[in-house]
């Protein structure tokens, strides 16, 4: 691999990848049983620097900001990489967002250019704030023949003749802003710097080394900060080939794995249980006498394994279980949300180690990661090399609040230095979570103090950032908070948001208004929904500028009432 | 050519084949996430199931935000 130590910006490492295995596969694309595009480094860079040319004709300079907005697929690292080679900052904007939370964002970033996918631009192009959009270049993909790009040009036309120019970066330049969350309420933008990555990258494969011919399948979105550290960033830079799939369906993601030999592949918690759900299906039709070998099988390999993964082994013993894996299969990750202790031990088990790791936006990404020396299922592992923790003031049984402090954690949130000030202090990073580190240096996560959920699909869920979809609710006030936030439990998983609603005095909840918070909800995306609501008393406690006290009104709510009583689920 | 009343009829046969819940329990209205008691990744294994019974390819995309089997049936139906 590169020795990125070496390097001061992400354009210089990637632009020496691509110089140094150009007749590697940098890059595969599939879609279902389709094979879209298949990518050396030189085919790589042939596609990228055109583009890098056509955005610096159209006046990209270094220091401006481009947002991407696309699914998984290959022209997001080819569009990243010529957004880097210019010396820009990119600006991965999470493609299931709703098109006025996209234009909120391309506003409060302000990108000068936005690459996107074509039917997310004509969403983007019929919602309501689009007549404030100011974005001043705009590139569609795979928009059809003779349609009115509204403006917009062709991102398969834009290719520049001349050779670009290469726009070296320090390491203390943004790279990125990665939106953590905040599209209703308070814009989170954390502001990652070359540094951040470039030390992330080699924290991560210290422990996992990728190398040439070595592949990794690529599921989650780009925008997602795991993947784009461990599906482009890390695999670019040791040479290795990422397998993109544009379909996250349970059965092609399961074809992929022999059909492409994957290596490693990172997962969030749903999609590794899906994977559970799956192979205990197939289990479960086996015929008596073959499930039961299996099962001898499974626990002959866990006496033989022990508590350190020996692929040799399990690929012997169960050579059908891992030959539906490709055979080369060597860890899964998962991190992003809690993942479930049994699930790991499933997968182990089976000679599948999975990787539990922890880590947010604002630390570049992974924090701890498993090293399987030995395999825990009850922890996320152990610090990253050059990662430290500490607990913020423990309890009697060690549990705190985590802070971390690492070259990795991210320089500010974009344009809002008080809420910087208030999550860096001293440089410890405060997380949020609740945790305590065992006796052997295992991180142990507990619950969280801050008022946020984080679904099984890793997204993180503001509740202040929702609120506006029950705006004009025939009430007199409302708050949504994550339920855990108001009764703090010490468990991860199946988190909650609940809705506070303070009726005007003298009215009660109707059918009428039970139909439209219903309707209200279901018209927010899965996970941002509540799931219940609290019928509050008391006026809100607002501040002088009349936000809501939040923290001062979930401790009322929690001495004044029950959760089990209090909460009506919807 | 189907209507889209016939759409929304067999998408909820199938639907409650898929998922084993009684077809006299579904109606086109109801969020089939609360419904089924399906998570995201289960909805699009019903999907595949859907491209195959009409023969139509459906992108993902397409679904983010329908939770309903009626929008499913419209979106379907668009393509038939």
């Amino acid at each position: 691999m590169l020795d990125l130590r070496q390097y001061t910006s992400l354009g210089a490492a990637l632009r020496d990848a691509l110089e140094r295995w150009p007749d590697e596969t940098c890059l595969i694309e599939a879609d279902r049983e389709r094979e879209n595009c298949r990518l050396t480094y030189r085919q790589f860079k042939e596609a990228a620097l055109p583009l890098a040319r056509a955005l610096q004709d159209l006046g990209f300079q270094g220091g401006d900001r481009a947002a991407i907005i696309m699914t998984n697929q290959s022209k997001w690292l080819i569009s990243a990489y010529a957004v880097f080679y210019s010396g820009g900052v990119l600006v991965p904007l999470d493609y299931k967002l709703m098109a006025r939370e996209h234009l909120q964002l391309l506003a409060h970033c302000k990108a000068q250019v936005l690459i996107v996918e074509h039917h997310l631009w004509r969403v983007i192009t019929q919602a309501d704030g689009y007549r404030d959009f100011k974005v001043r270049t705009v590139l569609v993909t795979e928009a059809p023949a003779k349609m009115d790009l509204a403006g917009a040009r062709r991102w398969e036309e834009s290719r520049g003749s001349a050779e670009p120019q290469f726009i070296p970066r320090a390491r203390e330049d943004v790279a990125c802003i990665v939106y953590s969350s905040g599209t209703g309420g308070r814009p989170k933008g954390c502001a990652l710097t070359h540094e951040n990555y470039l030390e992330q990258c080699v924290a991560l494969t210290a422990l996992y080394p990728f190398w040439p011919g070595v592949r990794y399948l690529s599921i989650l979105p780009t925008n997602h900060a795991i993947d784009f550290m461990v599906g482009f960033i890390g695999p670019f830079t040791c040479g290795a080939t990422v397998v993109h799939l544009r379909t996250l369906r349970p059965e092609y993601v399961r074809d992929a794995f022999p059909r492409y030999r994957i290596a490693y592949m990172t997962l969030v918690p749903m999609l590794l249980k899906n994977l559970e759900r799956g192979l205990r299906a197939k289990f479960g039709a086996l015929a008596p006498y073959r499930r039961f070998l299996l099962h001898w099988l499974i626990r002959i390999n866990r006496t033989l394994v022990g508590d350190r993964p020996n692929l040799r082994v399990s690929r012997v013993l169960l050579r059908q279980v891992h030959q539906a894996f490709g055979g080369e299969l060597r860890t899964l990750f998962v991190g992003g949300a809690f993942m479930d202790p049994s699930t790991l031990q499933f997968f182990y088990d089976l000679g599948i180690p999975v990787a539990n790791a922890y880590g947010l936006t604002e630390a570049g990404t992974a924090v701890t990661v498993n090293d399987f020396k030995p395999f825990r299922a009850d922890t996320v592992g152990k610090p990253l090399p050059g990662m430290e923790i500490k607990i913020i003031n423990p309890g009697s049984d060690g549990v705190g609040e985590v802070a971390v402090r690492s070259k990795t954690v991210m320089s500010h949130y974009l344009d809002d230095p008080e809420l910087t000030a208030e999550t860096i202090k001293d440089g410890w990073l405060r997380t949020g979570d609740l945790g305590r580190i065992d006796p052997s240096g295992h991180l142990q996560l507990f619950g969280r103090v801050k008022n946020m959920i984080v679904t099984e699909g890793g997204k993180n869920v503001y509740p202040e950032d929702i609120e506006n979809a029950f705006e004009g609710l025939l009430v007199k006030e409302l708050c949504v908070f994550a339920a855990n936030f108001v009764w703090p439990e010490r468990v991860l998983g199946n988190e909650k948001l609940i809705l506070v609603v303070r009726l005007e005095p003298g009215n009660e909840i109707t059918d009428a208004l039970l139909n439209e918070l219903s309707s209200r909800n279901r018209r927010l995306p899965d996970y941002k929904r509540v799931n219940g609501y609290v019928v509050w008393d008391e006026d809100f406690p607002r501040t002088a500028s009349m936000k809501i006290k939040r923290g001062v009104l979930a401790e009322a709510i929690r001495a004044k009432l029950d959760r089990q009583s209090a909460v009506v689920k919807l | 050519m189907r209507t889209l009343e016939q759409t929304i009829d067999e998408i909820l046969g199938l639907a409650a084949t898929h998922f084993k819940v009684p077809r006299e329990q579904l109606s086109p209205h109801d969020d089939f996430f609360k419904k089924l008691k399906i998570d995201s990744l289960q909805a699009l294994e019903l999907l595949t199931r859907l491209e195959h019974h009409f023969s139509v390819e459906l992108p993902d995309y397409e679904f983010q935000g329908v939770s309903d089997f009626r929008t499913l049936a419209e979106r379907i139906h668009t393509r038939l």
